[in-house]
């Protein structure tokens, strides 16, 4: 793993302006937030396909549909809560019902957002997007990863969710890593138990690999970039051929990945899977770090489950 | 000329209300009220103000329609079907599983609608996306958006009518279906959305006021949003729910109930004498 610490919305603005170059179909939308969501990077270089359509999400969303059915691909952005939260409805009927092709870039998701607390950090996005009909739910863990799926959600026909970051997280993958949505990304093949993990919650999970290899235990890390269509064949793999399944998230426990996996597990080989997570309260002031560490989603806090288990 | 151009649309507005009441009563379901005030609108818009063609409904250069208050969507599939997008005969699935006219409408089953709609308050967002995408193309398609004058309630209309402000969106006409009725009462019980016409000048539209049943007001109400320049119109029709079926004009009532057979029957009795009157 790199030492860099960069944060995928950054990754998301600068990939946006690289693909502004290449796609003109390509327009972006976003809330009065993007300096927040980095679509700045975009607005400065293509102003004409830069459309700030101030505090009115509703309005943004139901706009990047109009602009899908003239042939467009809307990229739309603002803080995870007010996309998937305040636009639900919008997002549900003027874009996933229609089937559009509108890219909803969420920055700002989880409890990692930090000091807004509560209000402004989402942990029920994944559970709203993915139970959309005709939804993409993306969840990128890093810079790398969140240039291939800026670039990659504009092939695909249809709504996409992308989930991203404010926090800084390490650098985890190479430039030249090669990433397939709908296929997750498998680090280490240790079979004492499998790590689930998404999101910020990647590079805990990596931490924690290598801790607890120090200790003669090995444990592989499955990073489910891709929340919907979810990898089924690798999560019956890990049920098979390791010993513990655990998934972190920074999302609540409820109806997001862990969820999503154990959906999975029930029906094809039902196997046990500790969810780790929010539990199902609200967010808090705070440094992400700190708040990480409060709500138990860290490396140490992955280490003392698999311990424990 | 002109007048024999207003009978025809008269006429042909009857035919759209005979299959708005075909649909609902064979249905058993469906909403009459709304597709009936909004019937002469849709009916100068299809027969002659759209430049459309049913032989090529995703033609790129096309005027677009948003009906924003999808509820109406009979008066929608009357429209289309008469203009020949699909069959006649189709009407008479409506609402059924299997018929591409859902309840409300849905633009990848139904050729000739450009926007699914259905949860009010969400078109004109759809339709300035739309118009916002002809100016980038630098194409001369025009973008037409239906609004009740009770969907107009819904907060994202005026999110939206800032944005078609601030575009400068000449290309796009809002049509406010004014019958002055919604499902529990009326307008200024229920939500008063009045005075409709000073809100919309307001946030910068070109407003104008009509009789929305008089054909020749509709029509010279489009010409003059055609000249519109560098700001949205939205023109208000003045109309009346159930337009043009004696015991359903004006009931609240008739918002979203199908008639029985013998309503039925008087209904198309009633349609059909006036369409014999206008021809003597």
């Amino acid at each position: 793993m790199k030492v860099e610490n960069k944060a995928t919305r950054e990754s998301y603005g600068e990939a946006l302006l690289e693909l502004g170059k290449v796609n003109k179909d390509v327009v972006v939308l976003d809330a009065d937030l993007a300096g927040a969501t980095k679509t700045d990077i975009f607005a400065k270089e293509f102003s004409n396909r830069f459309f700030d359509m101030g505090i009115a999400e509703a309005n943004m969303m139901s706009t990047a549909a109009g602009f899908a059915t003239c042939g467009k691909i809307p990229y739309a952005s603002t803080f995870a809560v007010f996309a998937a939260g305040r636009a639900y409805d919008q997002i549900r009927n003027s874009i996933c019902y229609p089937n559009l092709n509108v890219k909803i870039c969420a920055t700002h998701c989880g409890v990692t957002v930090g000091e807004d607390g509560a209000t402004h950090q989402m942990i029920e996005d994944l559970a709203l997007m993915r139970t959309l009909p005709n939804m993409t739910v993306i969840s990128t863990s890093d810079d790398i990863q969140t240039k291939w799926a800026v670039r990659e959600i504009s092939k695909i026909k249809g709504p996409v969710y992308l989930r991203l970051a404010r926090m800084k997280t390490p650098v985890v993958y190479e430039n030249d890593t090669i990433f397939e949505v709908g296929k997750a990304m498998q680090i280490g093949d240790g079979t004492d138990a499998t790590i689930f993990a998404t999101g910020v919650t990647v590079a805990e999970a990596i931490k924690a690999k290598e801790i607890l290899s120090q200790q003669g235990i090995l444990v592989r890390v499955i990073d489910m970039h891709t929340i919907k269509p979810l990898d089924k064949d690798i999560i019956i793999k890990c049920a098979k051929d390791t010993k513990k399944l655990i998934s972190i998230e920074d999302h609540n426990i409820i109806g997001g990945l862990g969820s999503a996996i154990s959906e999975v597990l029930t029906t094809e080989c039902p196997t046990k899977l500790i969810r780790m997570g929010i539990n199902d309260t609200f967010g808090k002031s705070g440094k992400a770090e700190e708040l990480m560490k409060y709500f138990k989603i860290t490396a140490e806090d992955i280490v003392k489950v698999i311990l424990n288990s | 000329m002109e007048n024999d151009e207003i009978i025809f649309l008269q006429e042909k507005a009857k035919e759209i209300r005979r299959g708005i009441i075909e649909q609902v009563y064979k249905a058993q379901s469906g909403h009459p009220g709304g597709s009936l005030s909004v019937a002469d609108i849709l009916t100068v818009l299809y027969f002659k103000e759209m430049n459309i063609d049913e032989k090529r409904p995703k033609w790129e250069e096309r005027d677009r329609l948003v009906l924003s208050k999808g509820h109406c969507s009979p008066a929608l599939y009357s429209c289309l079907a008469n203009k020949g997008y699909f069959e006649k005969e189709e009407l008479q699935t409506f609402r059924k599983i299997e018929s591409k006219l859902q309840g409300h409408p849905d633009m990848n089953k139904v050729p000739g609608v450009d926007m699914t709609s259905g949860s009010l308050g969400q078109g004109l967002s759809v339709a300035n996306g739309m118009a916002i995408s002809a100016k980038l193309d630098d194409k001369n398609y025009r973008v037409y958006c239906i609004l009740g004058d009770g969907e107009i309630e819904e907060g994202q209309i005026w999110e939206a009518a800032m944005a078609s402000n601030k575009y400068k969106l000449d290309n796009l006409c809002v049509i406010v279906d004014n019958n002055n009725l919604q499902i529990d009462g009326t307008i200024e019980e229920v939500m008063s959305s009045y005075p409709i016409d000073e809100k919309f000048r307001s946030f910068g539209f070109q407003v104008i006021n009509i009789d929305g049943h008089d054909i020749d007001e509709i029509i010279k109400a489009f010409d003059v949003a055609k000249n519109v320049k560098e700001k949205p119109t939205c023109i208000i029709a003045k109309t009346t729910k159930g337009k043009g079926i004696s015991f359903m004009q004006n009931q609240v009532g008739w918002h979203g109930k199908a008639p029985n057979e013998e309503q039925y029957k008087k209904a198309m009795e009633e349609l059909g004498d006036e369409i014999y009157e206008s021809r003597k």
